[in-house]
C-alpha cells in the first residue's frame, strides 16, 4: 500500500496480516475480551479508507525519512497479542507522525485530529518519537458522524529523561465502533502521562500499555462517560520491567442508561524490578439501575521489595451530598450535575493543558444534559 | 404568643405535625408558631425528635409526614422541594455537615446565593461584590480565607464544619434559620464565635430556631422562648429561664412528663 515502505516494515505488515487471518476477531471466550463482544464490528464490514486527519502525515514522513520510522514503527504494539493491532498493522494507510529531536521543549500542544466519515473503516496509525531530554504534550482526538469503525494504533517512544504528556479524546459518534491501542515504550528516567478520555462511540475498546525502564514515572489516567446503550472497555497494562520505577493510575467512570463499562488494569512487576512503586485506582459512579460495570485489577508481582496498591469502587450519587446542596437552594438537576462533575474533576484536573481542562468541563456538562434529555439517561 | 407579634404573619406555623422514619413515628403532634424577630430554643433528650423536626422543615425526604401542617409565611411548606424552601429563605445548619469532595466552598456558596437571588428576581451576584461579602463574613466567623478554595467541608475539623455552616448562613441571610445542634462538639472559643455569628443575624424580620441538647449555647444565643421536646411532642414551653431549670433538673423529669401526656 505504501510505495516507500521498506522491506522490513513490509515483513512486519505481512506477518500481522497473517496473524489476523489465522486468528480472526477475538470472541468472548478470549479472556481479554470476556466482557466485550466485537461481533457487530465483524459483521458491519465497512470498506476501508485512508483516515482523514490534521497533523503530520505518517505516509509523507515515511517517504521522506524511512530510516527513523523503520526503527520504531510496529516494534512496540504487538500484533500477536491483539487482533486489532494486527488488523491495523496489516492495513493502515496513514496516520500521524511526530518526531521531537533530543533536547527540545515543544511549547504548544501538538494536535492530531481525526474525523471519520459514515460507512467506512479506518486504521489510523500514529508514531510519536520523543528524543532524550525533550518535552512535549500531545492531543489525539477522534470524532465523526454516522456508523463507522475506527481502529487506531498509537506507538509512543519516550526517550531517556524525556517528559511526555498524551491526551486521547474519544468523541466518536453515538453509532460508531472505536478500538484503539496506545503502546508506550519508556526509556530510562522518562516521565510519561496518559489521559484517556472516552465520551462517544457505541462500542469502545481502549488498550493503553506502558513499559517502564529504570527510574521511570508512568501515569495512566482515564475518564469514561457512558449513557444509552454505550459500551466502553478500558484495558491498561503497566509493565515494570526494571527497578526504581513508579506508576500511578486513576480511572474513573460514569455510567448511565443501560450502558456497560469495563475496566481491567494489569500491573506486571518483573523479577528484577525492585523498588517498584505502583498505585492503581478505579472508581465508578453508576447513575441508573440499568447500567453495569465490570472492574478487575490484575497484579503480577515477581519482585519482593515493591509497593503495589490497588482499589476499585462502584457507587451511586451521594444522597446526603445531594440533599445538602438542595438545602442551600441549588436545584436538583444542577446539584446532580455538580456532584457528577466533582467526581470526574480529579481526572480532568490532572491534565497539564489548561485549554483541554476547560474544554472537558464544558463537554462533560453538555454530555450530562444530552444524557438527561435522551430517553436512556437517568442523569 | 407575645402581644407585639400578634399583628404579624407567623414565619413558621407547625400544626399537629406527625412524621415517621423507617415505619416508626418520631414526631407525634408538634405545635409551634414562630413570629418574626423571635428566637426559639428547642431542647430535649437524645431521640426526642429534635433533629427530625429540623430535617422535616428543611425538606429531607427520609421522613414521611403522616399528618399535620407546616406553614411558612402562611404558605404550605410541605409541598415544596428542599431547594425551593432554601430559595424562599429557610436555612438549616446541619448537625452533621456533609463533605463534598471536588466542589469548592466558593463555587458552592456562589451557586447557593445565585439560586436565592434568582428566585427574588435579582441578577447574579457580581464577582467582586461576592468576594468582598464573603471576606467580611469570613472575618466575622474568624475563618481562614484559604478555606474558600477547599472542597466543601472536606477534611474540616468538627468545629470548622460548624463554623462553616454559620458562615454560609451569614452569607445567605435567611429569613428562618434552624440550627440543628450547632453547638455540640464545640470548644468555648468556637462556641462564642458561632454564637456571635448567629446573634449578628438576629433582627426584627428574621426568626431563629435553635435545636440543642445543652443549655450552654443559650447563654450566648439568648432565646425568647424555650420548648422542651420529648417522645415527639413539645411537653413544656416557657421563657429562657426554662433552660436553666432543665440544666438543674436534667431531662429525667421531662421523660416522666412525656409519659404522663401520652
Amino acid at each position: 500500500m505504501m510505495a516507500a515502505a521498506t522491506s522490513e516494515l513490509q515483513e512486519i505488515r505481512r506477518r500481522a496480516a497473517e496473524s489476523f487471518e489465522t486468528r480472526g476477531y477475538p470472541t468472548k471466550r478470549d479472556e481479554e475480551w470476556k466482557y466485550t463482544s466485537v461481533s457487530a464490528i465483524a459483521k458491519a464490514q465497512f470498506p476501508a479508507e485512508a483516515p482523514s486527519l490534521t497533523g503530520n502525515s505518517l505516509r509523507t514522513a515515511l517517504e521522506q525519512h524511512p530510516g527513523l520510522i523503520e526503527e520504531h514503527l510496529g516494534r512496540y504494539a504487538s500484533s500477536e497479542e491483539n487482533a486489532f493491532v494486527a488488523l491495523n498493522t496489516a492495513h493502515f494507510e496513514d496516520g500521524a507522525f511526530l518526531h521531537v529531536p533530543r533536547n527540545t521543549v515543544v511549547e504548544e500542544p501538538v494536535w492530531i485530529d481525526y474525523t471519520a466519515v459514515p460507512d467506512r473503516t479506518t486504521h489510523p496509525r500514529n508514531l510519536i518519537v520523543v528524543g532524550a531530554n525533550s518535552q512535549v504534550r500531545i492531543v489525539e482526538r477522534y470524532r465523526g458522524s454516522g456508523r463507522y469503525f475506527t481502529n487506531a494504533v498509537t506507538e509512543i517512544v519516550a526517550g531517556e529523561n524525556s517528559v511526555v504528556e498524551h491526551v486521547k479524546l474519544e468523541e466518536e459518534s453515538a453509532q460508531s465502533f472505536h478500538v484503539a491501542t496506545i503502546q508506550v515504550h519508556q526509556a530510562r528516567n522518562s516521565n510519561f502521562k496518559s489521559h484517556n478520555i472516552s465520551f462517544g462511540g457505541l462500542l469502545v475498546r481502549n488498550d493503553v500499555n506502558a513499559v517502564l525502564s529504570t527510574g521511570c514515572e508512568g501515569t495512566l489516567n482515564g475518564l469514561y462517560l457512558a449513557t444509552g446503550k454505550q459500551h466502553i472497555d478500558n484495558h491498561t497494562a503497566l509493565d515494570h520491567a526494571a527497578p526504581h520505577a513508579a506508576s500511578h493510575e486513576l480511572y474513573k467512570g460514569i455510567l448511565d442508561g443501560i450502558s456497560t463499562g469495563v475496566f481491567n488494569g494489569k500491573i506486571y512487576v518483573r523479577k528484577d524490578a525492585q523498588k517498584t512503586d505502583a498505585k492503581q485506582t478505579n472508581k465508578n459512579l453508576v447513575l441508573s439501575p440499568g447500567a453495569t460495570i465490570n472492574t478487575k485489577p490484575e497484579l503480577q508481582i515477581l519482585a519482593d521489595d515493591v509497593r503495589c496498591t490497588h482499589g476499585a469502587t462502584v457507587g451511586q450519587l451521594d444522597e446526603e451530598a445531594l440533599f445538602y446542596l438542595r438545602a442551600r437552594g441549588i436545584g436538583e438537576i444542577e446539584a446532580r450535575d455538580v456532584l457528577i462533575y466533582a467526581f470526574a474533576r480529579d481526572v480532568i484536573e490532572r491534565i497539564g493543558i489548561p485549554e483541554i481542562r476547560e474544554y472537558l468541563e464544558k463537554a462533560l456538562f453538555e454530555r450530562l444534559v444530552f444524557s438527561r434529555q435522551s430517553s436512556g439517561g437517568a442523569l | 404568643m407575645n402581644k407585639t407579634s400578634m399583628s404579624k404573619t407567623a414565619i413558621l406555623e407547625i400544626k399537629d405535625l406527625h412524621a415517621t422514619a423507617g415505619g416508626k413515628e418520631i414526631l407525634r403532634g408538634i405545635n409551634l408558631t414562630v413570629y418574626p424577630g423571635e428566637v426559639h430554643a428547642i431542647m430535649g433528650p437524645n431521640g426526642s425528635g429534635k433533629s427530625t423536626l429540623a430535617q422535616v422543615i428543611a425538606g429531607r425526604d427520609l421522613y414521611g409526614v403522616t399528618s399535620g401542617e407546616v406553614l411558612y409565611e402562611g404558605d404550605d411548606l410541605l409541598t415544596l422541594a428542599p431547594e425551593e424552601r432554601a430559595q424562599r429563605g429557610i436555612f438549616l445548619a446541619f448537625q452533621y455537615p456533609v463533605e463534598i469532595p471536588g466542589v469548592s466552598n466558593l463555587y458552592f456558596l456562589k451557586a447557593a446565593l445565585n439560586a436565592i437571588r434568582k428566585r427574588k428576581g435579582e441578577p447574579e451576584v457580581d464577582a467582586m461584590d461576592f468576594l468582598s461579602l464573603v471576606r467580611r463574613k469570613m472575618a466575622l466567623m474568624e475563618m481562614e480565607e484559604s478555606l474558600l478554595n477547599r472542597a466543601v467541608n472536606a477534611g474540616f475539623s468538627g468545629g470548622e464544619k460548624k463554623r462553616n455552616e454559620i458562615f454560609q448562613m451569614a452569607v445567605l441571610e435567611p429569613r428562618l434559620a434552624v440550627l440543628d445542634e450547632t453547638d455540640s462538639g464545640l470548644d468555648i472559643d468556637a462556641l462564642k464565635i458561632v454564637s456571635n455569628g448567629v446573634n449578628t443575624l438576629r433582627g426584627p424580620d428574621r426568626a431563629i430556631v435553635v435545636v440543642t441538647h445543652y443549655q450552654r449555647l443559650l447563654n450566648h444565643i439568648v432565646p425568647d422562648y424555650v420548648h422542651v421536646l420529648a417522645q415527639g411532642r413539645i411537653v413544656k414551653s416557657g421563657g429562657k429561664s426554662l433552660a436553666l431549670e432543665l440544666e438543674e433538673s436534667g431531662y429525667a423529669g421531662i421523660e416522666e412528663l412525656a409519659e404522663a401526656v401520652r
